[in-house]
């Protein structure tokens, strides 16, 4: 019984302490001339989606939850974002060449035609992030045509 | 004493369920290879040219062809070691012995391949493929430029990717489709002849 008691202790000491652990926001007022939605014509249901489902991970600009004040919750997202902007960054689209926009928007469709994005993960909080069969074809639609005009 | 028990259980649960919840896009990263049984690519030509420029490409040349192979063979780990050993190989490519107009072009097609085999290097066979689809692309725009002392051939799949179509590259005339594996191993036409 000790033990468990001490145990316990050691575990909360270490939760309340890595709350003073400062993590890096993913914050920024601009939205540089290349982002996304300034670089092309873009519908503005599908911007309304892909805001509120992609930005949060694939811009410099997340709307954070209140939960992100809380370790570890906060190192996890920090950690998605990093992944997800390194993967794409709608912000700074206007700055690749069209052989990479080819390949990013190839993985867009295939990635949402699949399911796979948005992750699990995030619409299991965020619903309103899910793509409805409507907003998925539209979404896919806009992107195909995209990237047939490259 | 219970209630140190019920909270050390909340807590844990708390934690698994967190941890749970991220691990979704990591679970394919690591793939141990053991032994290569990769059928290899035709050997390099007995006169290789001194040029370390030809001898970059080719490198890279080889292990495409290595990644090619294990694709028509439905291997997804011997495709993931490929890309793995690719994305080294590209990581090394010297572009400032070209001209400035074809470095920029170089550099974007290096980075784009890049990124290609490092996907291919951790996913499942399906978007290996998907991959592979637009690193052939990659690989006959960088051959275009820089050359190379192998003759190849490009080979075309009008049915991949929803009927767009898909290109490869191959060493041999004879079909053995990388998109489609053991499903469809003829499917394909040689569209072009390089060297």
């Amino acid at each position: 019984m000790k033990t468990i008691k001490i145990i316990a202790l050691v575990f909360l000491v270490v939760l309340v302490g890595i709350q003073f652990v400062p993590t890096n926001r993913n914050q920024s007022e601009v939205v540089p001339k290349s982002d996304f939605m300034l670089v092309n014509n873009v519908p503005k249901d599908v911007q309304d989606k892909l805001k509120v489902s992609c930005y949060d991970c694939h811009s410099n600009n997340t709307e954070y939850p209140w939960y992100n004040r809380i370790q570890p919750v906060a190192w996890f997202l920090e950690n998605h974002i990093r992944e997800g902007k390194s993967e794409l960054n709608f912000n700074e689209w206007g700055e690749l060449s069209d052989r990479r926009k080819n390949s990013k928007l190839r993985s867009i469709i295939s990635q949402i035609e699949d399911d796979e994005m948005p992750l699990d993960s995030y619409t299991f909080i965020h619903w309103d992030a899910k793509f409805s069969e409507l907003e998925k074809k539209e979404i896919i639609k806009y992107m195909t045509q995209l990237k047939n005009s490259l | 004493m219970k209630t140190v028990k019920v909270s050390l259980g909340v807590m844990a649960m708390a934690f698994a369920v967190i941890s749970t919840s991220c691990k979704n896009n990591e679970k394919n990263s690591n793939t141990t290879i053991e032994d290569a049984a990769t059928e290899r690519a035709v050997p390099m030509e007995e006169n290789r040219m001194e040029s370390s420029n030809a001898a970059q490409t080719d490198a890279s040349l080889t292990t495409y062809l290595e990644l090619k192979n294990a694709l028509v063979n439905d291997d997804q780990e011997a495709a993931a070691k490929a890309g793995e050993k690719m994305v080294g190989q590209l990581k090394t490519f010297k572009t400032e012995n070209y001209e400035q107009n074809d470095q920029q072009e170089l550099q974007d097609i290096i980075e784009d391949a890049t990124e290609h085999a490092e996907h291919i290097a951790e996913s499942p066979i399906g978007h290996q493929r998907e991959h592979f689809d637009i690193l052939s692309k990659d690989m006959i725009d960088l051959i275009d430029i820089v050359g190379t002392s192998q003759k190849l051939y490009q080979a075309y799949c009008p049915m991949y990717n929803n009927n767009k179509g898909a290109q490869w590259l191959s060493v041999t005339k004879e079909i053995k489709n990388p998109y489609y594996g053991s499903k469809m191993m003829d499917c394909g036409e040689v569209q072009r002849e390089i060297n």
